[in-house]
């Protein structure tokens, strides 16, 4: 993280981990819609709920703050680094260190060892790993505290079910305290039971790593458990056709 | 770590993977296999006499003189007199000299008069003397030795008469002069397995009776009779020397190409066989042809896996990076891949043509002559195995390269 806390790249408002603004995205392709974010600003420590029905832009938000696409106008912030001054190489490796992912399903490789696809993070992120003493004990205590099964680390993940695949992501995720915990509508594969119970995991440990959590969801029942609502609609102005 | 997971990646796909290693391994053993058929051919071709300096006949050409000499194909144009032949072998750089009658046959074979010398002098495959597999050597006037596919095409055992046909295909026969089979030579992938050897006094003896290509009618002297005269050939087709030194052999050729009494000419077998097999040769650019193409079809092969495996992958391409692995790395993995797949498949490959090849080796002599060598891959095979990997890397490029664009507009986001 160290590296990209230069001068011009830090912004003065330290107190918002994720910061968007004047920010304008255009699809690639001729006569193609384009994204407009004036402003959306997210404190540290949050637990937020973003909803957005599908087709609101929802998807491209995440992917501006991972760094996979580069914004063509305004400033995205992540930890204090404003991610359009970074080439995609430096993106690649500012998500690795930075952000934990949790994807809708298909999480894991499924070939791999749980163990493996836990640990996968730090192959990419030197400063996560070094939060890690040992990791194999690390994913060990992260699937105790998330309720997974003692023997889990070995084996495949194709065997676990779809639950507690979830849980295996959100171990990756968390391992080596990235700051920002991304979670792509985990639950909505998963049973009511299952999704209470994960989400209360997902928020204590969360906490624990003093992480701010953005969780990407269309279910408005779940409003009242998080810190912050945010609605698309809201935060996106009019679409304006061409850039 | 990330190696380990390419290598789970590819065992769960193991089914597809196999079945392109299988692919890739079947097409580079029939590659190599081409490949050391040809060379073998072409050895085994020029092999086919060694340790005869030079070949003398009557005056034509070189390819010819080799072709009715040694080939047994074709006529010779002119015979060689006994006297010429006396006069070159009392040459002095001269160690042997073993003289070939040819011109009558048995069946679809031809029959080859000279003396026993030939047994000794005749070497083929760098210096394996012929040898017999049953009998012995010519010991009577009337003794004939058989090559090893005279004996298993005609079905002849020791002991068996055979009768020799005047001419080659004719109709007139030496009936009153039936030879004895002594002895049947081991098989040598030469024309002399298609070869009936007998003295060259029989081909004296068997035309004592003849004129001018034609019986004397009613004349037929008997056996006892033609054992006693002076069977002393007039004439032979043909000969085969041996120098004291090789430094001599320019030397006699010239001797020969110039004898001044009769057109002779002196062939160095080597340089004519070399002459003949450019000739033959086009065969071999077509199996170096077919060759290129096999390897071709089987990098493609392992492209299209490739290519194919790319939709079910996209979704790890994306976890890839969403844990922070940059599109590089996906199209190395995937390099990485189909070079493994590649080498997997040449090792593979070359397991199953040695397995090949010992198996088969002697059913391969058998039924076609060709004697294929079993030895480690040679520079040049291992350059080529080589070369085929470097070309799997090259084109798992293509597929790589349309992964990496995938995985770069894809990002983490994939709608399958």
């Amino acid at each position: 993280m160290v590296n990209f806390e230069l001068a011009d790249n830090t912004v003065p408002d330290s107190k918002n981990i994720l910061q968007l603004h004047s920010l304008l995205y255009q699809w690639p392709g001729n006569n193609s819609f384009s994204l407009s974010i004036p402003k959306f600003e997210l404190l540290t420590g949050q637990t937020a709920l973003l909803i957005g029905e599908s087709g609101s832009g929802k998807s491209t938000l995440l992917s501006l703050i991972c760094g996979t696409v580069k914004a063509h106008k305004g400033v995205v912030s992540v930890a204090g680094t404003n991610l359009s001054l970074l080439s995609s190489g430096q993106r690649d490796k500012f998500r690795g260190e930075n952000i934990g992912y949790i994807f809708q399903q298909f999480n894991l490789l499924p070939y791999a060892s749980v163990e493996d696809n836990i640990l996968l993070p730090l192959q990419f992120a030197p400063n996560r790993r070094a939060q890690v003493t040992c990791p194999h004990d690390e994913a060990q205590r992260l699937c105790n505290v998330l309720g997974l099964p003692k023997n889990v680390l070995s084996t495949k993940a194709r065997t676990l079910s779809v639950g507690q695949q979830q849980r295996v992501a959100a171990a990756r995720a968390l391992i080596g305290s990235p700051p920002v915990l991304i979670a792509d509508e985990p639950t909505s594969a998963l049973d009511a039971a299952t999704q209470k119970k994960f989400l209360e995991l997902l928020f204590e440990q969360s906490k624990n790593n003093k992480s701010t959590l953005l969780f990407v969801s269309h279910d408005i029942r779940l409003a009242d458990q998080f810190d912050k609502v945010i609605h698309m609609a809201d935060i996106v102005a009019r679409k304006s056709g061409k850039l | 770590m990330i190696l380990r997971l390419a290598f789970g990646s590819l065992m769960a796909r193991a089914l597809t993977v196999s079945i392109t290693v299988l692919a890739i391994s079947l097409s580079i053993a029939l590659f190599l296999g081409v490949e050391k058929i040809r060379t073998s051919a072409k050895a085994s071709f020029t092999d086919t006499i060694s340790g005869t300096d030079l070949i003398v006949g009557a005056r034509s050409g070189s390819v010819q003189l080799l072709l009715y000499s040694i080939f047994r194909i074709g006529n010779a144009t002119n015979n060689i007199t006994w006297a010429s032949f006396q006069d070159i072998a009392a040459q002095q750089n001269v160690d042997w000299i073993v003289p070939v009658s040819l011109g009558d046959s048995h069946k679809q074979f031809r029959v080859m008069g000279t003396t026993n010398e030939f047994f000794k002098r005749y070497k083929y495959r760098s210096k394996s003397n012929l040898k017999l597999q049953d009998g012995a050597f010519i010991t009577d006037l009337f003794d004939a030795v058989i090559g090893a596919d005279v004996a298993t095409e005609l079905g002849y055992q020791i002991g068996d008469p055979i009768i020799i046909a005047h001419g080659l295909a004719s109709f007139s026969k030496h009936e009153d002069q039936p030879f004895r089979i002594a002895g049947i030579l081991k098989k040598t992938s030469t024309p002399v397995d298609r070869t009936i050897i007998v003295s060259l006094e029989a081909i004296e003896a068997i035309h004592v009776d003849w004129k001018s290509g034609a019986k004397i009618p009613g004349q037929s002297t008997p056996n006892d009779i033609l054992r006693k005269m002076d069977l002393k050939p007039h004439a032979i087709t043909a000969a085969l020397i041996g120098t004291k030194s090789r430094l001599q052999v320019f030397g006699l050729q010239r001797f020969i190409n110039e004898y001044p009494k009769e057109p002779l000419l002196a062939i160095l077998p080597g340089v004519a066989l070399q002459e003949l097999w450019q000739i033959v040769g086009v065969a071999e650019s077509a199996l170096i042809a077919i060759s290129a193409m096999v390897v071709v079809t089987a990098l493609i092969g392992m492209m299209a896996m490739v290519f194919s495996s790319l939709n079910e992958r996209r979704r790890e391409m994306a976890i890839f990076r969403a844990v922070g692995a940059k599109p590089s790395l996906i199209l190395g993995m995937l390099v990485a891949e189909a070079t493994f797949v590649t080498a997997i498949g040449a090792i593979l490959g070359c397991a199953l043509l040695y397995l090949g090849l010992f198996a088969s080796q002697s059913a391969i002599d058998q039924a076609f002559g060709l004697w294929v060598p079993i030895n480690a891959p040679t520079k040049d095979e291992a350059l080529l195995i080589f070369s085929v990997i470097i070309a799997g890397a090259f084109i798992s490029l293509v597929p790589a390269i349309r992964a990496y664009r995938m995985s770069v507009s894809d990002g983490m986001i994939v709608n399958v």
